[in-house]
């Protein structure tokens, strides 16, 4: 049994390993595979900070992740036409820096979460679980009718954003951006789990009643949670869109979202690099499986069904089980 | 007389056609242990969950520390004082019997909007935690996961984290339930102590553990107190000896 350190840091060497091998054999493919990755662990470790940590099982992440993409979308297609974007009340310039646009994904995505979270977590259960797949639905079916911004053929951005002192076109480099902001992320969560909120926040999904007995809102508990894990998924969402240099209605799809449980599941339901245990496992098995047959997702199918039966705790909870509740 | 810490006056709540409670009134004040005693239905759960806020009163009104809290949340009430075990143990079962005493000593604090320093790590917070794991007998344990706790140490460590509360009145629902002689033993002892910090509100059915430790008992019988009186007084009641006491008084 190795512990959760140890294993979190094999993990991460792992994954940037195979990136620099990738680049050193110069295999561009290989590093863009593992940028999906790191992009879509990002966006997970997000996810499992409301599914892990708060128990909210929300089906509608998607909807922060396709913020995050339309954010970038948006600002840099007024940056290569050289618009400004009207605001109503003021006009902004569009921007191709990838710092101002990954603030801006991160402000509006927990900006959105706020009146989300007031509302759908009024709720719980399978009726949570709706209203949010409706709320990222709406987005879904808004954007497709969005014009300006290419509606339902999505919207191509020429180039990809850029950050100081680095060329992002070099696809290691920005791997390694991707693969940076995954540790710095996975970190802060880490601290986040162990920190009297993480305590409270537990405490607010095992035992709700003791919570409230030591003086705790567990709704202002969950809000927050919710707030911080959907800003963490639409940073995700505009580095995807940064990524293929291409945002469409299909990133607030109910696909994806499911998708994002599944990465969580796969990995470990609460286990900080659970999330990039299941989007590695994932996006190599949507590339291998992928190149024998297009029902692939036939044997994630049964991955995830054996493992929700006999391994709740994921991958990492094979490996590492954990002893207490905050491992 | 000292100012009561918490008061029911004349608190209802009905469910339909059934009146759960029927114009409550009764008082805890300073350095007492005040018990609840009465059959099943007769309305205690009902009583403690309009005293703590999980259940809002029909009409009347409950007071703490002089105070109108009647429309306050279980949270708010908690925040001001008032520092309640579970008849069913509620606890992070996941988490470790340290972290449980912890997560009280926290909610003394009154905030939990820290991100940054691991809540294990903060030295007043666990010394808190780990004075009141001490006084129930848990500081043994304290690294094990509740869900491995028995029974009776569970029960343990539902007074330990009101404890690490510091409140200014506890309510405790049934504290005793299912704990052997030697663990109600224990606890008799604790609380016994623990009504110079703090008075109680004590709803048990061992009526051993009652009669050892209260300085008033009230009577609840089909939602009304029936008598209020000291433990000589209760038992001599011909009334409370028919309505619940049978035998056993």
């Amino acid at each position: 049994m190795i512990g959760e350190r140890v294993l979190s840091l094999g993990v991460l060497a792992v994954l940037g390993g195979v990136a620099l091998l990738a680049a050193a054999t110069d295999e561009p493919f290989t590093i863009t595979l593992a940028t999906r990755v790191a992009i879509l662990a990002l966006a997970a470790a997000g996810l499992n900070i409301a599914l892990g940590l708060g128990g909210l099982v929300s089906f509608g992440h998607a909807l922060f992740f396709g913020l995050g993409g339309y954010v970038m979308g948006i600002l840099a297609f007024h940056a290569q036409t050289y618009t400004p974007l009207d605001l109503g009340l003021f006009e902004v310039a569009g921007t191709k820096s990838m710092p101002l646009i990954w603030l801006a994904a991160v402000a509006v995505s927990a900006l959105v979460a706020i009146p989300v979270g007031l509302l759908a977590l009024r709720t719980s259960g399978v009726y949570f679980i709706m209203i949010t797949l409706a709320f990222a639905q709406m987005f879904y079916y808004f954007t497709i009718s969005w014009s300006a911004y290419g509606g339902e053929d999505g919207l191509s951005i020429y180039v990809r954003n850029g950050f100081p002192g680095l060329n992002t076109l070099d696809p290691i480099q920005f791997f390694g951006l991707c693969f940076a902001l995954l540790c710095v992320v996975l970190w802060l969560s880490a601290r986040l789990a162990r920190s009297p909120f993480g305590l409270a926040l537990g405490a607010a999904r095992q035992a709700p009643a003791r919570a409230e007995a030591v003086g705790f809102d567990p709704m202002r508990l969950r809000l927050v949670a919710f707030i911080i894990s959907g800003a963490i998924a639409g940073l995700a969402g505009a580095l995807y869109a940064d990524l293929n240099r291409f945002v469409s209605p299909a990133m607030f799809g109910w696909h994806l979202s499911g998708e994002l449980i599944v990465l969580v599941i796969l990995g470990g339901v609460a286990r900080i690099i659970g999330p990039v245990v299941g989007a590695g496992l994932f996006v190599m098995l949507e590339h291998f499986l992928g190149q024998v047959t297009d029902f692939w997702q036939i044997w994630l199918g049964l991955i995830l069904l054996v493992i929700v039966l006999y391994a709740r705790g994921g991958i990492v909870g094979l490996v590492s089980p954990r002893r207490t509740g905050h491992g | 007389m000292a100012d009561p810490v918490l008061e029911a006056r004349g608190l209802s709540k009905s469910f339909g056609a059934l009146v759960a409670n029927d114009a409550v009134t009764l008082d805890l004040r300073p350095g007492e242990i005040h018990a609840v005693i009465g059959p099943n239905g007769a309305g205690k759960s009902t009583l403690i969950a309009q005293l703590c806020g999980a259940l809002r009163p029909d009409s009347g009104e409950v007071r703490l520390q002089g105070e109108d809290v009647t429309g306050l949340s279980v949270a708010q009430r908690a925040r001001l004082g008032l520092a309640r075990t579970f008849q069913v143990s509620a606890l992070a079962m996941e988490d470790s019997v340290l972290e449980n005493a912890v997560l009280g000593a926290l909610g003394a604090t009154g905030s939990p909007w820290r991100f940054w320093r691991a809540a294990l790590s903060r030295p007043t917070l666990v010394a808190q935690a780990e004075a009141a794991l001490d006084r129930v007998g848990l500081a043994e344990a304290r690294h094990r996961r509740v869900a491995d706790l028995s029974h009776g140490q569970r029960r343990q460590l539902e007074v330990a984290v009101a404890l690490t509360l510091g409140p200014r009145a506890f309510v405790m629902d049934e504290p005793m339930a299912g704990l052997g002689s030697e663990g109600s033993a224990d606890l008799t002892r604790l609380l016994d102590a623990l009504r110079h910090e703090a008075p109680i509100l004590l709803v048990e059915h061992d009526m051993d553990a009652v009669f050892a430790l209260a300085d008033r008992i009230s009577v609840l019988v089909y939602g009304r107190v029936l008598m209020t009186g000291t433990v000589a007084e209760v038992r001599a009641s011909a009334e409370v000896r028919a309505a619940y006491l049978g035998d056993a008084a």
